[in-house]
């Protein structure tokens, strides 16, 4: 080991039991391919990736079956080659026990890959890198599945001094990324120097509990090795004391470097960013490799026989993984992380997605229902554990109360809902079931006011829009009838006019002279053809007119109807 | 004597001239007050209080013309709050003007819509797209649910249809629970 890395520490904690020797004994096994693969759409935090296939086509391994949507958002993919055979409405791994769109897929058991080529990351620009890592559907391992790409930026400052590699993994029972950097140290460090470039940090950190010392082992020698590579001492590993939540971000951060990131800003900011191990992994295999992520190690443990870590395939059924440790008979309850964080599934048959690192078997006997709540003490024991600095008891009462805007004020979002205060608390309040309905109440009614906000946005546009019609109407009509009135004063005007105007008089003195001298000459004028007539000739010519005239006589009253 | 009076008028001068630049200076336009129970309203724009609009509402409550309880989408929460804002006595919702229903969008049959233009007129938010004799289609997420669309339409094809919840808008549940004595004897 190197020189001794000065530790700090964060506020509270507690010791729970760990339960992680159950899970350890066995290396990570490959989890068979399911009959049946459930692939939700939606895995990560942001958009809904939009479905980019449908039933009945064929997919290979690896192929994106969901593309990211929006700005903040992450594609999917299908963990194995065979045929979509819906694309439909699947129970989600999700307390609320709704459901979601979901690629169905059935294997056809040749597990044909997609052509797959790494990706050269140092001649593309930062924007295709993390296009292309958006793409291959990388996101956060450690359980908040935030999209790996967003955070592989490095920030303001432009460059970062230290990126905080995550392997404290502080929760009971999950032992996945323990087991993962004792297998897989050197792909892990990989995976570390290409997000080490990407970002232009300084120094590697990698905070690991001092309760895993094979992991610690492991990723040393592996850390040596690229240090003794590149020629320098930038990769340090670094126990932890084991204390829950020590694998909190923001916790790990402070332990390793005493930088606090304050309320509201961002880590990168203090030239800081954190990464789980899982996650060094996965871009290791989607940089180097060409694979999108489309398995995970998930650690199964709590009421089963032979609790063991699995590489799964996204979409596996959590009813499948578990059969293969061995329920014990008296199993009631399937829930997704750990004893502190995890989430109660509605049943067995959801998929393992992205964000599930461990599925945890439960039991009324490993789990007894907590007894009843008691009134708050206000002993304050919850203030002192809390590791973000908050102080639980004020947001409970007015999580209780319904006094949000109150628990806002205690700062009731910068609760990472570890637990601790629970934990601890003499009168078994579940607090953080108070601190999650005020903050999905709170959610709920942003989103209502911003709903209200165009609304009326858009009513108030309406009004101005009928206003304007109104007026643009008004304005034709009068422009409309002032022209007629223009016309009809013209028309007028060549009526009365004539008989006034002395130049009118004049010209219409001329015309009649005209007229007149016309006739004259008409009466003068004979036609030549006319003279010098045969009486018979006469006599047609005469016939002829005669027939003229009858003729005329009768289209008489025709032309006067034209008229 | 006279200087005392002086005095005095001096200063009711200067004060007078101090207040009456004030006056012009910080003018607030509007009524602040109005804009604040606008903000309450749920902007459905039903007009289901009697009044045109939620605006024409927020004033009639501003101007005392038009009691709180009246606005059933914003239900018995919006006049919580518009009486914690009026320092009022909170009152049930008028039964006159309504009942508070689940947040609902309205959604058109397009099989059988005949293209009349008659709900786009109606629809106080612009919400609904489409010509004459061309179909006409509601944009869900612009809908305020207001029910204005539904009386018009010559041929009944919109619905109100509510919005379910998705795993997105799910909602943690209030975990105060009553102590079910038969779960403690299971135990």
């Amino acid at each position: 080991m190197n020189a001794v890395q000065r530790l700090f520490g964060f506020h509270g904690g507690v010791k729970p039991a760990y339960n992680k020797e159950a899970a350890t004994g066995l290396p990570i096994a490959v989890a068979p391919t399911p009959t049946l693969l459930v692939i939700p759409l939606h895995q990560s935090i942001g958009g809904i990736p939009r479905p980019l296939v449908k039933a009945g086509d064929r997919v290979l391994k690896g192929q994106r079956i969901g593309g990211a949507d929006g700005n903040v958002s992450s594609a999917v993919h299908a963990s194995t080659s065979g045929t979509v055979v819906a694309v439909e409405m699947r129970l989600m791994p999700h307390t609320s026990g709704l459901s979601a769109l979901c690629v169905v897929i059935e294997p056809d058991g040749r597990d044909e890959w997609i052509p797959r080529q790494p990706f050269d990351f140092r001649s593309a620009t930062p924007t295709q890198t993390r296009d292309y890592l958006r793409d291959t559907g990388v996101v956060g391992l450690g359980g908040a599945v935030f999209p790996s790409y967003l955070k592989l930026n490095p920030g303001k400052l432009g460059k970062l001094h230290t990126l905080v590699l995550n392997g404290a993994e502080c929760e009971p029972f999950i032992t996945c990324d323990d087991l993962l950097m004792r297998e897989r140290a050197e792909t892990i460090i990989k995976g570390t120097l290409i997000m080490r470039e990407m970002l232009s940090a300084g120094q590697v950190l990698i905070g690991i509990e001092d309760n895993k010392p094979q992991a610690i082992a492991a990723m040393e020698v592996a850390a040596q090795a690229a240090n003794a590579a590149a020629g320098d001492s930038s990769i340090k590993v670094v126990p932890v004391p084991t204390r829950y939540p020590a694998g909190g971000a923001k916790q790990l951060m402070r332990v390793l470097t005493g930088i606090e990131v304050p309320h509201g800003k961002r880590s990168t900011d203090y030239g800081l960013q954190c990464f789980n191990v899982g996650t060094a992994y996965a871009i290791y295999e989607a940089i180097a490799l060409g694979q999108p992520l489309i398995s995970r190690i998930v650690t199964v443990a709590g009421n089963v026989e032979r609790a063991r870590n699995y590489e799964v395939l996204l979409g596996t059924p959590m009813r499948d993984l578990v059969a293969l440790c061995g329920p014990l008979p008296d199993t009631d309850r399937v829930i997704m992380g750990g004893p502190m964080m995890g989430l109660l599934m509605p049943n067995d048959e959801v998929p393992v997605v992205k964000a599930a690192n461990c599925v945890l078997v439960g039991s009324r006997k490993l789990f007894p229902p907590p007894p009843p709540e008691m009134p708050c003490i206000r002993c304050g024991e919850c203030a002192k554990v809390c590791p973000s600095d908050l102080q639980p008891f004020e947001m409970y009462w007015f999580s209780r109360a319904k006094i949000f805007g109150k628990a806002q004020e205690y700062n009731l979002f910068d609760c990472i809902e570890c637990g601790c205060c629970a934990y601890v608390c003499p009168s078994r309040i579940p607090l953080v079931d108070y601190y999650r309905f005020a903050k999905s109440e709170i959610w709920a009614r942003e989103l209502e006011n911003e709903a209200a906000d165009v609304a009326r946005e858009r009513y108030e546009f309406r009004l101005l829009r009928e206003e304007r019609e109104k007026q643009e109407k008004a304005a034709k009509l009068a422009a409309k009838t002032a022209a007629g009135r223009e016309k009809a004063a013209a028309a007028l005007a060549e009526v009365e006019q004539p008989a006034v105007t002395p130049e009118q008089d004049a010209k219409k003195a001329l015309i009649a002279a005209a007229l007149e001298r016309a006739r004259v000459q008409k009466a003068q004028a004979h036609p030549e053809n006319t003279s010098n007539l045969t009486p018979q000739q006469q006599a047609e010519v005469e016939a002829i007119e005669a027939r003229r005239a009858e003729i005329r006589e009768m289209a008489k009253p025709h032309l006067r109807q034209d008229d | 004597m006279f200087e005392a009076i002086l005095v005095m008028a001096l200063g009711a001068v200067v004060l007078g001239a101090a207040l009456g630049y004030a006056a012009v200076r910080f003018r607030v336009e509007g009524d602040p007050l109005v804009e604040k129970i606008d903000a309450i309203l749920p902007q459905t724009q039903c007009g289901q209080c009697g009044f045109p609009g939620c605006k024409p509402y927020a004033q009639a409550i501003a101007k005392g013309e038009a009691d709180i309880n009246c606005c059933p989408p914003g239900g018995d929460e919006g006049i919580h709050k518009l009486a914690d804002l009026l320092g009022r006595e909170f009152k049930s919702l008028s039964a006159e003007h309504g009942i508070e229903k689940p947040k609902s969008v309205a959604v058109i049959d397009e099989q059988r819509c005949i293209g009349c233009t008659l709900c786009i007129q109606a629809c106080p938010v612009d919400a609904i797209v489409g010509a004459a004799k061309q179909m006409h289609t509601v944009v869900a997420p612009q809908c305020t649910g207001c029910e204005l669309c539904l009386p018009p339409c010559p041929v009944d094809c919109i619905s109100m249809q509510p919005i379910g919840e998705s795993v997105e808008t799910w909602k943690w549940k209030y975990p105060v629970f009553k102590i079910n004595p038969t779960q403690r004897e299971a135990a």
